[in-house]
């Protein structure tokens, strides 16, 4: 299949790979994974004080358009809060990459991911407060 | 025969997850001797054309019994419960973890050759596969009414299945 050039640039260039430490403070990790191809994506968000994000990290098993789908969204969570984090749609990821239909999926699971670091996120700030 | 019937009845084995291969290969080329349009060449062309309808619908039946992921996936449509592949992305953290550890040990016991390494990991993994196996007989079972726990052992399979690709593609590249 050919992929687009953005998903190639990503995939030959990806932002951000790597880790924060699972409990340093102000990090929310998020697992996620996609049955049908086996893609399992790790994605991280550093929040600062404001609430604001200031950092991100991601780690993807996965096709060339799964890595350039987390990939672009590290890049696009960097300077935004957690409610515009959450609004980042799959199909805003799909569009930037011009993913094929069949590769929709990818672009789902790097929403999730968002969605599943924000998640821990909060829950490690809730379990704090109490 | 008929093409609404399920392909468990098309082959006249009981619906379950543990099927007996010997009948399904005799029952499948059973079917197959009636069906194939070479019988049917003296006929006409829409006679023909059903029996190659026929033909090509005994082979997609035969290919998914066969295979017990695909075999279980059929199950669970014929349920009406629909497995989240493409949707489903919330697995378990642990086990999502786990895929991440594995999918780690791969890539660096392929980068470091390590043949060995990489055929324990594979014999783990069938192993781990086969323990599924036995958990999708009960969870399938016909008195079970709640398709949610074979849907997520089926997603697990998935994971393995493609894990078990990653590791044959690293053994064929180390072997050249």
């Amino acid at each position: 299949m050919a992929y687009s050039e953005k998903v190639l640039d990503h995939y030959e260039n990806p932002r951000n790979v790597g880790a924060f430490a699972k409990d340093e403070a102000g990090v929310g990790t998020g697992m996620v994974g996609a049955p049908a191809c086996g893609d399992v994506m790790k994605l991280q968000i550093k929040v600062n004080g404001q609430g604001v994000i200031e950092d991100a990290k991601f780690k993807t098993y996965g096709c060339g358009s799964a890595i350039a789908s987390s990939s672009l969204v590290t890049e696009w969570v960097k300077g935004k809060s957690l409610d515009e984090a959450l609004d980042i749609k799959n199909t805003a990821i799909a569009e930037e990459l011009a993913l094929p239909p069949v590769k929709i999926h990818c672009s789902i699971l790097a929403e999730d991911a968002i969605k599943a670091a924000v998640a821990d996120y909060r829950k490690h700030q809730e379990a704090k407060g109490e | 025969m008929d093409l609404q019937q399920d392909y468990f009845s098309l082959f006249g084995l009981p619906q379950g997850f543990d099927i007996d291969k010997d009948r399904l290969e005799q029952a499948y080329r059973d079917c197959q001797a009636q069906v194939h349009p070479d019988r049917h060449a003296h006929r006409s062309d829409a006679e023909k054309r059903v029996s190659m309808q026929w033909a090509t619908h005994v082979n997609e039946a035969y290919r998914t019994l066969r295979k017990p992921l695909l075999r279980a996936r059929y199950m669970l449509s014929l349920r009406g419960v629909d497995a989240g592949i493409e949707t489903n992305t919330a697995m378990a953290p642990a086990f999502l973890m786990e895929q991440m550890e594995w999918r780690e040990g791969v890539e660096e016991a392929r980068e470091g050759g390590d043949v060995s390494d990489l055929e324990h990991m594979r014999q783990r993994l069938d192993l781990h596969e086969r323990e599924l196996h036995q958990n999708l007989s009960g969870q399938l079972a016909e008195d079970v009414t709640d398709g949610e726990l074979a849907a997520d052992t089926v997603r697990r399979l998935m994971f393995i299945e493609k894990l078990q690709i990653e590791i044959d593609d690293a053994l064929e590249a180390l072997e050249d």
